[in-house]
């Protein structure tokens, strides 16, 4: 692999950022936005050789995918245990180099449009800059705590983001939370790369993954509490993970995150950092599934099949169009995780890995597409609520044929992207854990449903008044949505299992009739339901959510679940932890401190007299002391 | 070598001339008189080592020429302690070592 050409997929990014950065009110915001876009593309350009490099060229020795590292030492602990900084090519990093540099440009040619105007334009772009860099610095680390350094600053650069309009003070907040949220996981991740550095021995992917290396043959030797020592720290990393992906209990920073510029959640919150918390455990994966049998593996499938349950449920009652593609961020992000939890490793049983990665691929594009028309929505209505769209069809001919294309894509309807992933990742369950598979039905169908009420609710039903009659987005949305629509359509006819597997040797994924009837059917229910409930305005849905009663109030408040974190935090938290260590803090710690300053100040105080600023004086003590020195010296010295 | 004066005498002498000085050091009010103290201090040292290196090393030169080192440094130090004060007495209008206190601060 020529690495020459790859490192400046990552320093194109980077330089962007400091030029923008350190140049920003100097530059015009024209310039900088064509600097953005310019500098993405030759990074998209060299990221899709490379793709083209390894996958059709010199990818392959013996049908077996391998991997290439070309790294050099940071940090040296031990001979084994050092931090390093690398570059690692294989079939799952170069797929997200793809995925991370065409959403990325899409989205910076698509917020030259949207933030049209706005006084922090060409901030805006040096942000973008730096997360893409961050971004391709995640998927390209070749060991774990390099992974980690990139961890935190796309967690950064999202925190940034989200902050954007640091006027607006929900705004803040929001970024706030994002990051107090991710950042309590990364302190799970931490320890958990702590951990593997103690009983692994080492960072390295390289070692770490090789189901002959040591770190995987010997994961019995140390246990803790029942569990291997290695199990403990895949399941804190996974807490790491969870955090990044918004998986339940540490989703609520996701649907927050909406407060962001629509482009950024499309590449941030829906596309790209917010898979890494899948890439995490999918680059772990040959340790997730060896050490002790698969266990911290178990716990990714239930956790993933529970929150794509439980936001798909939450996604169906919001109002907020944004938040609805936050929770249904979440609910693919937790599909991703339930492939992943339900594969094998060797071959065939690897469907899930390779279904999980499909999924992320296409899920990258067809939900970035309903962001960027979520955007180009709001751009013309100025709002963010369900209740003030309606019969934007007419107004907005190709923001209404992409984001259907999206929707269908994601209802899994065939032969859209959505559907061949979707297929793959049911087979996967109906394989390995019936329980899991019939969330999974259960959720094509939820997905369909909300999704299409939202269609529904923005695109037909009755005109609202606006401020002004909502006109199409100009050339620079349009094309972006208009390239997606295109790669949601292409993107299920790309042979996955041909290029990402989990043990790196190709096999064919057969379409799985069927259960792909089933899963279709479910989709197709969910959509008709919600062509029957808001096609026309009716009393109808509102009949429906009745007869639910309570579940349909808890749904409403989101299950209550940001109470009970505000719960934790200031009552137990805030009032019965933190006050009363404040308060000893106050009182003894600073009080010592303060009587010892006090006291100082008090004997200087006493003593300054001393420095008369008389020469006279200093002279007579000098002499004084000679003299006493020196009879000491004649009288007292031992001859 | 003086005939009939021994080295403990004119040792005795210069410790005199030292005391001198370094009692009109400490006590002077007068910057001036202050310099004159210091002057009488270099003086004291210099016969002492040339004294001490006529009675005690006769062949040897050292002692001689360093007190000549000692006078040209002691000329240069006036020269500054001088410039010193004048600067002292623009700023101030006094050469009182009283009034130089403020150097403190």
């Amino acid at each position: 692999m020529d690495f020459t050409i790859i490192i400046f997929i990552l320093l194109i990014p980077m330089a962007i950022f400091l030029l923008l950065g350190i140049f920003n009110q100097k530059i015009k915001p024209a310039v900088s936005g064509y600097l953005g876009v310019l500098g993405l593309l030759a990074s998209t350009l060299l990221s899709f050789y490379t793709a083209y490099q390894y996958f059709f060229v010199n990818g392959k020795s013996n049908e077996v995918y391998q991997t290439f590292v070309e790294k050099t030492l940071w940090m040296e602990f031990t001979e084994t245990l050092h931090f390093d900084m690398g570059i690692l090519i294989d079939p799952i990093s170069v797929m997200m180099l793809i995925v991370v540099s065409l959403i990325s440009l899409m989205v910076h040619i698509y917020s030259r449009g949207y933030m049209k105007g706005d006084e922090g334009y060409t901030k805006f772009f040096a942000f973008l800059s730096l997360f893409t860099f961050s971004m391709y610095g995640l998927v390209l680390a070749s060991n774990l705590f390099q992974l980690y350094v990139f961890w935190e600053l796309v967690g950064v650069s999202s925190y940034l983001l989200i902050g954007y309009y640091y006027t607006k003070a929900s705004a803040v907040a929001a970024a706030k939370k994002a990051f107090i949220v991710t950042r309590f996981a990364d302190l799970g991740f931490l320890i958990g790369i702590l951990t593997i550095g103690y009983y692994a021995g080492t960072y390295d992917f390289g070692v770490l993954n090789d189901p002959g290396g040591t770190a995987i043959m010997n994961w019995a030797a140390t246990s803790f509490m029942g569990l291997s020592a290695l199990t403990w720290a895949l399941i804190l990393i996974f807490i790491g993970g969870a955090g990044k992906s918004a998986m339940f209990p540490l989703h609520i920073w996701l649907p927050d995150a909406m407060e962001g510029p629509t482009p950024v959640s499309a590449l941030i919150h829906a596309a790209t950092m917010v898979v890494a918390g899948v890439y995490l455990v999918a680059r772990l994966f040959p340790m997730f599934y060896f050490v002790e049998q698969g266990f911290a593996l178990n716990i990714v499938a239930y956790v993933g099949a529970f929150s794509a349950l439980f936001a798909a449920i939450i996604a169906i009652v919001q109002t907020d169009i944004k938040r609805v593609l936050a929770y249904s961020t979440m609910s693919q992000l937790g599909y991703m995780m339930l492939a992943l939890g339900v594969s094998g490793y060797y071959a065939n049983e690897g469907l899930g890995f390779m279904a999980s990665m499909f999924h992320l691929f296409t899920h990258a594009m067809f939900k970035a597409l309903l962001f960027l028309g979520a955007g180009s929505i709001l751009h013309a209505v100025h709002s963010n609520f369900l209740r003030d769209m309606g019969g934007l069809r007419k107004h907005m001919p190709i923001t209404h044929i992409t984001f259907l294309i999206a929707a269908l894509a994601i209802a899994g309807v065939p032969p859209l992207a959505g559907f061949w992933s979707k297929d793959e990742i049911l087979a996967a369950a109906y394989e390995h854990n019936k329980l899991i598979y019939i969330v999974g039905v259960l959720v094509a169908g939820l997905t369909a449903f909300y999704i299409f009420r939202i269609y529904f609710g923005i695109f037909w039903g009755k005109e609202k008044k606006y401020e002004h009659t909502p006109q199409e987005a100009p050339l620079s949305m349009t094309f972006p949505m208009l390239f997606l629509a295109f790669m949601s359509i292409s993107a299920g006819f790309i042979p996955f299992g041909k290029f990402i597997t989990a043990d790196k040797i190709e096999f064919l994924a057969p379409i799985h009739y069927p259960l792909a009837a089933i899963a279709v059917g479910a989709g197709s229910m969910g959509i008709v339901i919600a062509w029957l409930f808001y096609k026309k305005e009716s009393d109808l849905a509102d009949k429906f959510a009745k007869t639910f009663g309570a579940f349909y109030k808890w749904t409403v408040a989101k299950f209550y679940f940001d109470e009970i974190y505000l719960f934790v935090a200031k009552k137990i938290m805030f009032n019965k932890v933190a006050a009363p260590i404040a308060k000893f803090d106050k009182k003894y710690v600073d009080g010592t401190m303060a009587a010892i300053g006090n006291k100082t100040v008090l004997t200087s105080e006493k003593i300054k007299g001393m420095q008369s600023g008389r020469v006279q004086d200093y002279a007579f003590a000098f002499v004084a002391g000679i003299i006493m020195i020196a009879l000491l010296s004649i009288y007292l010295w031992p001859t | 070598m003086i005939e009939g004066i021994s080295i403990q005498e004119i040792l005795t002498v210069t410790s005199i001339l030292f005391f001198i000085g370094i009692y009109g050091f400490i006590t002077r009010k007068n910057l001036i008189s202050i310099l004159i103290s210091v002057e009488l201090i270099w003086n004291a040292s210099v016969v002492n080592f040339v004294v001490i290196n006529k009675y005690l090393f006769p062949d040897a030169l050292q002692g001689v020429i360093f007190s000549i080192f000692v006078i040209a440094v002691a000329a240069a130090e006036s020269a500054l302690a001088v410039s010193i004060i004048v600067n002292i007495y623009r700023q101030l209008t006094s050469v009182e070592v009283k009034d130089v206190e403020t150097m403190k601060y």
